[in-house]
């Protein structure tokens, strides 16, 4: 059972805040420059390259969440140092300025009038000294309230409503008191549960907000759909787990933040909250978009709860999967960091399981890998609000 | 063994729990809010996952689940059958 007297071994940024894991990672800030990324992280042992597919002709809201996502990532106090690579020197200083905040070591590179050779080489000395100076840094003891710990469900059927969802919620009310910083989100996987989630916001301010972004994502969806969403969301694997409507996996999916967890603030994609508590993000609900957000709105560690069974990992933010679908369990044992069918079968209740799912996530946090890290997933997809220029 | 799992003891569907439900099988099944046990006979084969109505339920009533408003049945269910996305739609959307 966790207490205010609770403490886990993190690693102590430069800016005050506390990692679980301690990286160093090739950041590149466009598509143009993956290949460069992985040469470096390829020579570089102990180094990670996080490739992705953007960062050219973006502009307006879509340029400032792909700054906001990359520099939130590279801030992550999970990354000891960053390198930054992109095809031209302006906007690659752009993103190693705003990471240089936090203190900790960034150095960037342009490949316009180097090429990938001369950048690859100029990088690897780089890296190769920040690899050695990280793998120096010490774990120390830190408060629970130190921990910042985020949820989002994926291929969620309705053992996720019933089990999984619930020990989360369980794990979350036991969080929330001491302190620690929440985050769960999904906007139109609420819908038909909104004025749950509205009830329990904090403030008539909060609750406002909350509902802006709702709506606002509604309106998303009334614009672009041509059916009733039957097709996507709930998608195909949610069906095929026996959920039918979007209104079911919704009132499943907010399990999540338990019986008594207050929303205290909402937050937009990839922004840092302020303060201890729960807060909403504004989000897809597709699982790597949002990890990908949540890893750069600062979360160190995340709770990700699996009905039949979705592989995500990230690179940034450990995922720890948890299931109470036995067929699951059974037969993608190796995905599954927390088995928690005991549930259903009334074996366990909701106190146990959500204390086990504690004892895992300290455990992971003190530095144990979770399988998605064992298995080498590391999905960082990063979300576009429309077309480039 | 519990077969099934219901949310609130109002809920019109419940979640199979178990692999290998058959037609004619008796199961047991568990409200978790209330923590007691009911008893219902299936009527058809239901997949782990899929749900149940546990009452006979009508061509445009609501279905409920959790206690709340799921969505709309859009042919007549009897109890024990499988309640899924031929005979429930979202309202929403």
């Amino acid at each position: 059972m966790i207490s205010s007297k609770t403490t886990f071994w993190g690693y102590r940024r430069e800016n005050g805040r506390v990692g679980v894991r301690n990286h160093v990672i090739i950041l590149p800030l466009d598509d143009l420059s993956n290949a460069a990324c992985e040469a470096v992280a390829h020579s570089i042992k102990g180094a990670m390259a996080i490739p992705h597919p953007y960062g050219r002709l973006q502009f307006g809201a879509d340029l400032d969440l792909h700054f906001r996502t990359l520099i939130g990532a590279g801030s992550n106090p999970n990354v000891a140092a960053v390198v930054v690579i992109g095809i031209e020197e302006e906007w690659t200083k752009r993103i190693v300025e705003a990471i240089a905040k936090t203190g900790k070591p960034v150095t960037g590179f342009g490949i316009e009038l180097h090429g990938d050779h001369d950048t690859v080489l100029r990088a690897s000395k780089v890296a190769k000294e920040y690899v050695q100076w990280a793998s120096e840094l010490k774990r120390v003891e830190c408060p629970i309230s130190e921990l910042w710990v985020s949820c989002k469900c994926g291929e969620s059927d309705t053992t996720s409503g019933c089990g999984s969802n619930p020990t989360v919620g369980n794990a979350f009310d036991k969080l929330e008191p001491l302190g620690v910083t929440l985050c769960f989100g999904e906007t139109t996987e609420i819908t038909g549960g909104e004025h749950l989630v509205a009830a329990r916001c904090a403030t008539p301010e909060v609750r406002e907000k909350f509902m802006f972004m709702f709506n606002r994502y509604q309106e998303v969806i009334e614009r672009h759909k041509t059916s009733d969403l039957m097709d996507s969301q709930p998608t195909k694997g949610n069906i095929a787990g026996g959920l039918t409507t979007i209104e079911e996996k919704a009132l499943g999916n907010i399990q999540k933040i338990g019986k008594k967890c207050k929303v205290i603030g909402v937050i937009d994609k990839a922004e840092m909250p302020t303060g201890p508590g729960l807060w909403f993000m504004d989000s897809s609900s597709a699982a790597a978009e949002m990890v990908t957000l949540l890893a750069a709105s600062g979360y160190v560690v995340h709770l990700f709860p699996t009905g039949q069974g979705n592989v995500i990992g990230n690179p940034i933010l450990p995922v720890i999967k948890l299931s109470a679908n036995p067929r699951t369990v059974r037969t993608m044992s190796e995905h599954i960091d927390h088995d928690c069918s005991g549930l259903l079968q009334r074996q366990k209740n909701l106190d146990e399981t959500g204390d086990e799912l504690l004892e895992i996530m300290l455990r992971t946090c003190n530095g144990r890998l979770t399988a998605a890290e064992a298995l080498g997933h590391r999905e960082f997809v990063l979300t576009r609000l429309y077309e480039s220029a | 063994m519990i077969h099934f799992v219901l949310h609130d003891p109002q809920d019109s569907v419940a979640v199979v729990v178990v692999e290998g439900v058959k037609a004619g099988q008796d199961l047991t099944g568990w409200i978790m809010d209330a923590d007691r046990t009911i008893s219902l006979k299936a009527r058809q084969d239901i997949p782990i996952g899929h749900k149940l109505a546990l009452q006979d339920i009508k061509n445009g009533d609501t279905v409920i689940k959790y206690g709340h408003d799921i969505g709309l049945a859009t042919a007549d269910i009897k109890a024990g059958s499988h309640a899924h996305v031929h005979n429930i739609k979202t309202k929403r959307w």
